[in-house]
């Protein structure tokens, strides 16, 4: 008897977490089917505001992020090979190249990898860069991002901006503690080295497949060379 | 228990961050600047509130053997939800907030409350309860989000214009300041709460000690 009880017992209890969970998760997807919408519309809009940020509108007439090949993650973006794909946006004016729009990595941060992302003009100038993410020592090394900057004037990440490898040479490409061309703050040149280098090797590579880049169909994927 | 005790207990006598010391982590992660202390503690308050008031409503139906379970269940659905709504109808909040509603999950005073007050009281007196520990845990680390965004940095209210656009951050010391990094650092929140709880054992030590000296004089008038 008491066994029966006990059976009955705990059926009923099995009963009832199975309705909160259906109760729960059905409040759930709910939620999630009526905010899939506009929450859609917003992260687009945060990408463009991204893009934005480094790529002036007045260059461009397409819509970059239709436009868009997937990189498989290469040194010269700073990923290993186990990272996933780096989506680059291709901007055009009226059909023809105007910017190639991507993220890369500087792996050597004082706090780790800090995310980047470029702008690279069709006459192989930087547009801009942007620290879109990093884990530099806050008040220390994080002048990186502009918004952190105590320099709003000239926040440091804006010297890159129009510089190519005719106005600085590959070989000149670092901070000035390096031999290099671009300052540094004192007493955080990791980050800034870190983020010098990144761009160095982010604005060859731009450079170097640029025609390939911009050949490319819609929504495809390069591979890596060699393979 | 009236409103005002609940009022008393969570934001002073049982406050969860200088008393309990519950749900450190996220108190001591988020306190490098006043705002994004305090934004941390807004959507705590609201979760507790939304949580507390639920479980309170339907915990005649909760099997005490598996109330555990359900509770978790309610208060990760609540979060999803409201982390979900904000991001599609208040999403400038939410950059700001988003991060730190999903911290929330693991905040250990949600699931406290709602073990404590929540399954043995009516819906209204639960959803005050989690509010005002929420605005108890708001206090604490508005103060400690203060103290070392003012130390480490010389600023206070930095990040401000993310939630309020048009203000600006407050330069309190000259800003020439070197700042103190330490304060910034996870070390510095360590420091700070310690402080922070001594300073409050001292004010409730001396109202105890001026009560105890009050009382026999009151007798003998």
């Amino acid at each position: 008897m008491s066994e029966d009880s006990a059976a009955r017992a705990s059926l009923r209890t099995a009963a009832i977490l199975t309705v909160f969970t259906l109760v729960f998760t059905t409040l759930m997807a709910a939620t999630y089917r009526a905010t899939k919408p506009a929450i859609e519309a917003s992260a687009e809009a945060e990408k463009m505001k991204l893009v934005g940020e480094v790529l002036p509108d007045a260059l461009y007439d397409n819509a970059p992020l239709a436009d868009w090949v997937d990189l498989a993650p290469c040194a010269e973006l700073g990923l290993a090979a186990q990272d996933d794909p780096v989506r680059l946006l291709r901007a055009r004016k009226a059909g023809a190249p105007a910017a190639l729009v991507f993220e890369a990595v500087a792996p050597d941060g004082y706090g780790g990898r800090i995310r980047l992302i470029l702008a690279v003009g069709a006459d192989d100038r930087l547009l801009g860069v942007r620290v879109i993410g990093h884990k530099e020592t806050p008040g220390l090394g994080d002048y990186i991002d502009p918004k952190k900057d105590r320099n709003k004037a000239a926040p440091w990440i804006r010297q890159f901006d129009a510089k190519g490898f005719g106005e600085v040479p590959a070989a000149e490409w670092t901070v000035k503690k390096d031999g290099g061309r671009f300052d540094a703050r004192a007493g955080a040149t990791i980050s800034a080295r870190a983020v010098t280098n990144a761009t160095r090797r982010a604005l060859q590579f731009a450079v170097d497949q640029r025609d390939k880049l911009y050949a490319l169909p819609a929504q495809s994927k390069l591979e890596k060379e060699g393979q | 228990m009236n409103f005002r005790d609940i009022a008393r207990n969570g934001i002073w006598k049982q406050n969860t961050s200088l008393v309990q010391l519950l749900g450190l982590c996220p108190l001591l992660a988020v306190s490098t600047s006043f705002v994004n202390g305090v934004s941390l503690a807004v959507a705590t308050i609201f979760v507790m509130a939304l949580s507390s008031g639920t479980v309170a409503s339907v915990r005649s139906f909760i099997p005490h053997e598996i109330r555990i379970p359900v509770f978790i269940l309610i208060i990760a659905a609540l979060v999803t939800v409201v982390d979900l709504a904000m991001n599609a109808w208040l999403h400038e909040l939410y950059l700001v907030l988003g991060i730190f509603i999903p911290l929330i999950v693991v905040n250990c005073i949600v699931l406290a409350r709602v073990e404590a007050f929540a399954a043995k009281n009516t819906p209204l007196a639960a959803a005050w309860d989690g509010a005002m520990m929420g605005v108890g845990m708001a206090v604490a680390i508005a103060v400690l989000g203060g103290l070392r965004e003012l130390i480490g940095t010389g600023t206070l209210f930095s990040g401000i214009e993310m939630v309020i656009p048009g203000t600006r951050a407050l330069q309190v010391l000259p800003a020439d300041y070197p700042g103190f990094l330490v304060a910034i650092l996870p070390p510095g929140a360590f420091l700070v709460l310690g402080f922070l709880i001594a300073g409050r054992n001292w004010l409730d030590a001396r109202a105890e000690q001026r009560a105890r000296l009050a009382a026999p004089a009151r007798t003998a008038a």
